[in-house]
């Protein structure tokens, strides 16, 4: 009987730490999932059509780094109970507080517009015109935060999450040899040798993968929903399980256009799901699918991390747990964010391409700062008692910091001047 | 009209006042000052001087050609 007794509280006790983990977990898988935005997937859909399965190895680094990044605000926000945003007015005075908010209001409605032209795109494949995509996605938008609580939220996010995966069995389609991805793919090796093309392509990887939005809205999200410094833990797993996900769904969209793309020049990724559909009708339509749901996925989050923001720092209610006249500013943020950026792709002849790549350079400016910033207050023990960053997370997290700055800024500088780089 | 621009007058004046309430809430920076805390903060404002003037170089050059 001993044993049996035994296995079920060894079963129970499982069970329990699941079903913790299923109510703390939500802000790591959301930003990590919703990290592979429409422009993410674009990057990456280019990558495999560029170089094939031979830069599967990079973006497997970088879900390491996207965790340890994005793991500091986890531990921020439960400590400190606050958003981003207001940590910075708070640790470094209104100089630089108004500096990271006004940057990133306008990185992240920019970065919205890319979201509506992902979507647009998306679904303009499958006969749906510009004007009822935009009028849908605000509604939808609408429906999911006027609900006044942050749980319901979180899990149709999570929903929403999932259907992000749809790449995953997309990639299975159109049948990879599995001994190409291994030889190919999990080796490090530069194609073609290193030079600006390849530079280019390794940079807009990491731009995707860490994003300066991703910082305010994972620390804002954890604090809206009351994550405690003894969930910090769990907080930890979910980030991740998050990162996981986001090197899934970013290798198997390699495999997709590496396999079936290999050689074609990618620089929109609804136009990689047309040139997919010729191939593998089903696969080319779940890219379709997908990149719509990564325009949304990143539409939401993105349209928040800048209502959070400003509400920390005006005081204004700014909780998902309140309704439209408790939090009435709170909401106006949100909707004129998304109303005006969604307006803008309907705009006949607009420099939407122009958007897109000026999108790449002002996220630069706020990245450096924002990874600055946030390495500074993990490090200051008056506020952040044991939970400061220890020497070796320093070692890491200051070694990725570094690298990101010196690299973004290249890619930065690339795209102000293409030929810099040869 | 006189209304309307009385209100724009009074809602401007609030959002002013609100601003600089939040100038004195965090005029006093809570990160200690360090050494090391100054030494990335210059480098960082010298780093968005750099970028923010090649930004503009950028666009006059494309303005002019």
């Amino acid at each position: 009987m001993q044993p049996v007794t035994k296995a079920y509280y060894h079963l129970r006790r499982v069970w329990k730490a699941i079903a913790l983990y299923l109510v703390i977990c939500g802000p790591g898988i959301v930003v990590m999932v919703a990290d592979n935005d429409a422009g993410g997937i674009t990057t990456y859909a280019a990558t495999g059509a560029k170089f094939g399965y031979n830069l599967i190895w990079f973006l497997v680094i970088l879900g390491p780094v996207a965790y340890f990044v994005q793991e500091m605000t986890v531990r921020l926000g439960a400590v400190t109970k606050r958003g981003h945003a207001e940590a910075i007015f708070d640790g470094f005075g209104p100089f630089w507080g108004w500096f990271s908010l006004l940057d990133l209001l306008f990185v992240d409605w920019l970065t919205l517009v890319t979201e509506f032209i992902g979507m647009t795109a998306a679904l303009r494949i499958f006969g749906v015109p510009g004007w009822l995509t935009v009028s849908v996605v605000c509604l939808l938008m609408g429906v999911i935060v006027l609900n006044g609580r942050y749980w319901t939220w979180e899990k149709i996010a999570i929903a929403f999450c999932a259907l992000n995966l749809i790449y995953i069995p997309a990639a299975f389609l159109v049948q990879p040899k599995l001994s190409d991805i291994i030889g190919q793919g999990l080796i490090p090796n530069f194609p073609g040798g290193f030079n600006g093309t390849l530079f280019f392509f390794l940079m807009a990887n990491i731009g995707t993968t860490i994003a300066p939005w991703m910082l305010f809205f994972q620390q804002s999200s954890v604090v809206d929903k009351g994550l405690k410094e003894k969930d910090i833990p769990w907080g930890r797993v979910d980030t991740l399980v998050g990162a996981v996900f986001t090197v899934l769904v970013a290798v198997a969209i390699v495999i997709l256009t590496g396999t079936v793309l290999h050689g074609a020049d990618v620089d929109d990724a609804a136009v990689a799901a047309r040139m997919v559909m010729q191939t593998s009708p089903y696969a080319g339509a779940m890219m379709a699918i997908g990149l719509f749901d990564a325009g949304l996925l990143g539409a939401i989050c993105i349209s928040l991390a800048s209502s959070w923001a400003f509400g920390e720092v005006f005081g204004w209610a700014h909780s998902l747990n309140t309704k439209i006249r408790e939090a009435p500013w709170f909401y106006a943020c949100y909707f004129i964010a998304l109303i005006s950026a969604g307006l803008v792709v309907l705009i006949p002849g607009a420099p939407l391409v122009l958007i897109t790549l000026f999108v790449q350079v002002v996220a630069v400016t706020l990245l450096p700062a924002a990874l600055v910033f946030l390495i500074l207050l993990l490090n200051d023990r008056r506020t952040m008692g044991e939970r400061t960053n220890k020497l070796w997370e320093n070692l890491v997290n200051g070694g990725i910091v570094a690298v990101i700055i010196v690299l973004s800024t290249l890619y930065g500088l690339s795209t102000l001047f293409p030929s810099m780089f040869g | 009209m006189l209304t309307l621009a009385h209100t724009i007058r009074t809602m401007t004046a609030e959002f002013v006042e609100k601003i600089r309430s939040i100038n004195r809430r965090y005029a006093t920076p809570r990160i200690e000052m360090s050494g090391p805390v100054r030494v990335a903060l210059l480098s960082l404002r010298i780093y968005l001087l750099v970028l923010v003037g090649l930004l503009v170089y950028k666009f006059v050059i494309t303005v002019a050609g």
